[in-house]
């Protein structure tokens, strides 16, 4: 599902070079569910840009989904970010003009799909607690509620592949273990690939394995 | 999502609104008070009762103040089938009003007579006749004097629609402004309407380089397009208000951008083409131009009580052909003000967007 290797990414900043992959090999097979850890700077946040199409890498190749991202156009990672890849962010990032039910479908309607949601979706949105709550706007929902709303956003147009940001990182416990079940049944009753990004172990314990990286490599 | 974002911020959206309305009703109040004073201009001519009227050679539509010789009125009379003429000399003074000199006697027979709202007939040399707009406009009361370079006493105030708003006696107009024996439109009456192009035919004949037209013909050619200088002018004030339109919109849809920039990057991240982020800016524009163009349209009905209550001597008509213009106008101005913004969003990086707090 996940091909990396030799990824090297490098930012100018000013006239210095920051190095921020320095070499990464990482494979990710379908259904499988992996967390990412490591200080900050180690280049997790970069690797998760690279893979959801956010930003270019500079050499290497990276495969997702049978896709080679190196040398695709800006509109080609936007197709990319449209139909193969999902975003859960550690701020939610709900809009925050729309109600839950409107964020979930303005993904869809970007993807260019009917706005309605299909009955395999509702069956989601079952699973991950929101029914009831589809209506109301961000600023009424609790954090692992939001949260739970940007999973069902992420996941509404069947991506190949779920990147997750420090998903519980602005959560209380109880919520993070909520969400960070969410996660895991997505994995194992639906088969989601996920990629997760975590500082916390206990959240990382959730994957079927877990990534550590440092100045910009995997080092475990 | 466009109108969640205009309601997400009501005031900026209503002020957006009001100043491209504001736009709007610049443009609409212009064009109805241009419209509105050559149609209340056509509609005195035409309360004058004549059929033609005879003017002097090289003078415009719009402007009086040329002149020919008095003499000329009893040819005109001698002419098969003319019935009756009066001659007029039209005095500016002031700024932009002008007295106009009657032949009482005479335009009364022709026009049907002044309906007097107050006082009556000119007495003395120096006596006024003034219509009840001008009254009202300046208030002006019976006995009244009015300082028009010379001073004036009101004898009479009467119903407006006969071709001035201010009226003297000829004679002392004439002997006035050294003036004697000229005059600057004469009316003439017609026996029958079917024999009007007849009287025509016969009067360019005799009165060579005269101008020569029927009251019809006359009040056809009052409006906008046959002034150049109006036209212009309308032209200045349509892309003065583009520029205001353009202004608004810019800096409307800039803080706009700028405060939703996170909000860009989330839609990047999902997979929003720069095109599907310049559309909700662009469909968001078209909104606020078609609230601002109602809002124009509804205060334009305001300007033109306002106008009728501060300034009863400008008409302002009601220009419902205009609005799709103004819509445009709006339109086109809001859509040059979103651009840039639009294409700053559009362009936004995503990864620095969504970072931004």
């Amino acid at each position: 599902m996940i091909e990396v290797r030799d990824l090297k990414k490098t930012y100018h900043v000013g006239e210095v070079d920051v190095h921020a992959l320095r070499g990464v090999n990482l494979s990710v097979e379908r259904s499988e569910f992996v967390a990412v850890i490591g200080p900050s700077g180690s280049g997790k946040s970069t690797l998760f840009h690279i893979l959801g199409g956010l930003t270019p890498p500079t050499s290497g190749t990276v495969y997702i989904d049978g896709q080679d991202l190196l040398g695709m156009t800006d509109g080609q990672r936007t197709e990319l970010r449209k139909k193969s890849v999902g975003f859960v962010f550690q701020k939610y990032n709900l809009l925050p003009t729309l109600s839950a039910a409107d964020n979930i479908a303005i993904a869809r309607d970007i993807a260019g799909r009917p706005r309605e949601s299909d009955q395999a979706f509702d069956q989601i949105l079952k699973l991950l607690g929101l029914e009831g709550r589809l209506h109301h706007k961000p600023r009424a929902l609790s954090g692992g509620e939001q949260q739970r709303v940007a999973i069902a956003r992420a996941i509404v147009n069947h991506p190949a592949i779920l990147l997750a940001d420090e998903p519980t990182g602005n959560l209380d416990t109880e919520n993070s273990q909520a969400v960070l079940g969410v996660l895991r049944d997505l994995n194992t009753r639906m088969g989601q690939t996920i990629l997760m990004i975590t500082h916390n172990p206990e959240a990382a314990a959730y994957g079927h394995r877990i990534v550590k990286m440092l100045d910009g490599r995997i080092v475990d | 999502m466009v109108i969640e974002n205009l309601k997400h911020r009501p005031v900026r959206t209503l002020l957006s609104a009001i100043a491209i309305g504001v736009q709007v009703t610049m443009i609409l109040t212009l064009v109805g008070v241009s419209r509105g004073m050559l149609q209340d201009m056509a509609q005195r001519a035409r309360g004058t009762g004549a059929d033609v009227l005879v003017r002097p050679p090289g003078s415009s539509i719009i402007g009086f103040s040329g002149v020919m010789p008095e003499k000329i009125a009893p040819v005109v009379l001698a002419v098969p089938h003319v019935a009756q003429v009066t001659a007029t000399l039209v005095q500016p003074v002031g700024n932009i009003s002008s007295i106009t000199g009657i032949n009482l006697e005479e335009f009364n027979k022709m026009s049907g007579g002044f309906r007097y709202l107050e006082g009556g007939p000119f007495q003395g040399p120096q006596d006024l006749i003034v219509d009840e707009v001008f009254a009202r406009s300046e208030h002006v009361h019976l006995g009244d004097h009015v300082d028009q370079g010379i001073k004036w006493r009101v004898a009479g105030i009467v119903e407006s629609g006969k071709l001035s708003r201010m009226f003297a006696q000829l004679r002392e107009l004439q002997d006035l402004f050294s003036a004697t024996g000229k005059v600057s439109v004469i009316y003439v009456k017609v026996d029958t309407p079917a024999n009007i192009p007849v009287v025509i035919e016969s009067l360019k004949e005799k009165l060579e380089d005269y101008k020569i037209y029927s009251v019809e013909e006359f009040t056809s050619l009052i409006s906008v397009d046959n002034i150049p200088l109006l036209r212009r002018f309308i032209a200045v004030v349509i892309a003065l208000a583009v520029i205001v339109g353009f202004l608004v919109v810019f800096l409307s849809m800039y803080t706009a951008v700028l405060e939703r920039t996170r909000e860009i990057g989330i839609l990047k991240a999902l997979g929003a083409s720069p095109g599907y982020i310049l559309g909700i800016l662009v469909r968001e524009t078209i909104l606020l131009a078609v609230a601002g163009t109602a809002v124009g349209i509804l205060m334009s009905y305001g300007t033109r009580t306002l106008m009728r209550v501060m300034a009863p001597t400008m008409t302002q008509v009601i220009v419902p052909d205009w609005w799709p213009w103004a819509a445009l106008i709006a339109l086109v101005g809001s859509l040059i003000g979103a651009l840039y913004p639009g294409l700053k969003a559009a362009r936004q990086d995503a990864i620095e967007a969504l970072a931004y707090d």
